[in-house]
């Protein structure tokens, strides 16, 4: 069924009788092509993919919980793609691109609403390092802006502009950013690929990934085993564990990032923010709640849920950013499990294992990679070849020195 | 979350500064191969469960901690001083 307004207004006038499960419930077969593990947005993005763009069939999705369950569904649904380095940025822009067309692409409402995104900058150095990311930006074909003062202040006459100690002094503003409706990203996915034939195995968790002579064979699972000739695994926070499997350690730590939503409030930012004097972004959702975050807790954790030391320092950034949002009340916190890699970017690369691929390490980005994510991992699944914008995104960058260390922090996950 | 420090006792998490997994305390010999040396800088365990880290008292007495403690429930099982481990000092 494909969805339109002509159709909702059909549905309307026969009392909604034709409106179908947006995908199919499927026993798994005994084995396929290519599985994905993982029914998260990358996993699904990249069924999608391999079905629509790259012609290929008998592909299985497995989820151990329900699609869309994980990340996709508790992130803070931000897009952008203002990167500085060489490694990043082509991917990055790559997948803004893809975010632009996706709605027509699947035939689902994703609610893309490029709203624009700054980040304020509070002194000259910033200002200047600010420079240099927008050039960067602009020679990769991206958008990028310098505002001054005056031009934010213009847009959010409220943040606190004269602070002592962190005046604003203005912001790079990539205006082709914004925010997306995340669990319409999974669901569209998902919907797509299982119009292409995909199967889409919910409650399936693998548990065992099994090789003979040095080649994936299938997937153990809860369900059983299932064959495959060729094993994806895109599964973010439970990188390590599913890879352990394979007794393969990755150069990842798991880490738990909180993010908050404000009680619902009258129109009040238009777009997406961050704080350049602390570690706090910021956006309001279309229900009218703010929607925040800011650091991860700091120390690896599967628990999915964090502790009051950050819940403060999001606090804190906001009121030194927008002093007003302390007479909003908090509404909901949550935290997801992070894939936070050595130098904080990511992998989508072969195994040691013939036909066992990954792609992980999103640290806490992955979101706004979902669309390029899964073109790539389909590109690299199909062809057996990295796809252009993510070649650098490989394993062995690590033991030579090819690290893409967005921040300069050095091999340490929870600094990223 | 709560450690407690074998000198100082029980105090709060904002005291203490994780580094990371306790790997960095079994540093591979200077003529190691370039394997060892990129497995100790950058390849995990990761586990979902009981690991044992590295943590830094920095507000405290600067001890080098080392903390076993569950990743899924965030229990803290034990903390020992890295000084006092056999072996010496890290």
């Amino acid at each position: 069924m494909r969805y339109s307004g002509f159709r909702v207004i059909a549905e309307a006038l026969t009392g909604h009788k034709g409106w179908k499960p947006a995908w199919r419930d499927p026993e798994p077969q005994a084995s396929y092509d290519y599985i994905i593990v993982g029914g998260g947005g990358h996993g699904l993005a990249t069924a999608y993919y391999l079905a629509k763009e790259f012609k290929q069939a008998r592909i299985a999705v497995l989820e151990k919980g329900y699609l869309g369950g994980g990340n996709v569904g508790r992130n803070t649904t931000i897009i952008r793609s203002n990167y500085l380095l060489d490694g990043n940025e082509p991917f990055y822009e790559f997948s803004l691109k893809l975010w632009e067309g996706l709605e027509q692409d699947f035939n689902y409402n994703a609610m893309v609403s490029q709203r624009g995104i700054i980040n304020l900058y509070h002194t000259d150095a910033q200002r200047d390092a600010y420079t240099r990311r927008g050039n960067a930006m602009i020679l990769h074909g991206a958008d990028a802006e310098l505002l001054n003062r005056d031009q934010v202040r213009a847009m959010y006459p409220f943040l606190n502009f004269d602070n002592a100690r962190f005046p604003i002094k203005g912001a790079l503003m990539q205006r082709r950013g914004g925010t997306v409706r995340h669990d319409a990203v999974a669901w569209g996915y998902a919907r797509g690929a299982d119009q292409r034939g995909v199967d889409l195995i919910q409650n399936c968790e693998v548990i065992g990934i099994r090789t003979e002579g040095g080649r994936v064979t299938g997937v153990e699972t809860t369900r059983g085993f299932i064959g495959a000739k060729k094993v994806g695994v895109a599964v973010a926070g439970s990188s390590s564990k599913v890879m352990s499997h394979v007794n393969m350690r990755l150069p990842m730590e798991s880490h738990v990032l909180q993010a908050f939503v404000s009680e619902g409030l009258k129109p009040l930012i238009d777009g997406v923010m961050t704080y350049g004097a602390g570690h706090f972004y910021v956006s309001q959702s279309d229900k009218g709640g703010l929607v925040f975050g800011g650091d991860i807790d700091g120390y690896n954790s599967y628990a999915q849920r964090g502790n009051m030391p950050v819940v403060e320092d999001v606090a804190e950034g906001g009121m030194s950013l927008m002093p007003m949002i302390g007479r909003a009340r908090l509404l909901r916190s949550w935290g997801g499990i992070m894939d936070m890699s050595m130098d904080g970017s990511p992998i989508i690369d072969r195994t040691h294992i013939d036909g066992l691929y990954f792609n992980g390490g999103w640290c806490y980005g992955g979101f706004k990679a979902t669309p390029a994510s899964g073109w790539c991992f389909a590109h690299l699944l199909a062809t057996d070849k990295p796809h252009p914008t993510a070649t650098a995104y490989r394993f062995d960058r690590f033991r030579k020195g090819l690290m893409i260390d967005e921040k300069g922090q050095g091999a340490q996950p929870n600094l990223h | 979350m709560r450690l407690t420090c074998p000198l100082c006792g029980a105090r709060d998490r904002r005291e203490f500064t994780y580094y990371g997994a306790e790997d960095y305390l079994n540093r591979p010999a200077p003529d190691a191969p370039p394997q060892a040396w990129d497995d100790y800088l950058h390849n995990r365990d990761n586990p979902a469960g009981v690991t044992r880290d590295l943590w830094y008292h920095d507000m405290g007495c600067s001890s080098w901690l080392l903390v076993t403690r569950n990743t899924v429930t965030h229990e803290i099982l034990a903390v020992e001083a890295v000084a006092d481990r056999k072996g010496g000092a890290a």
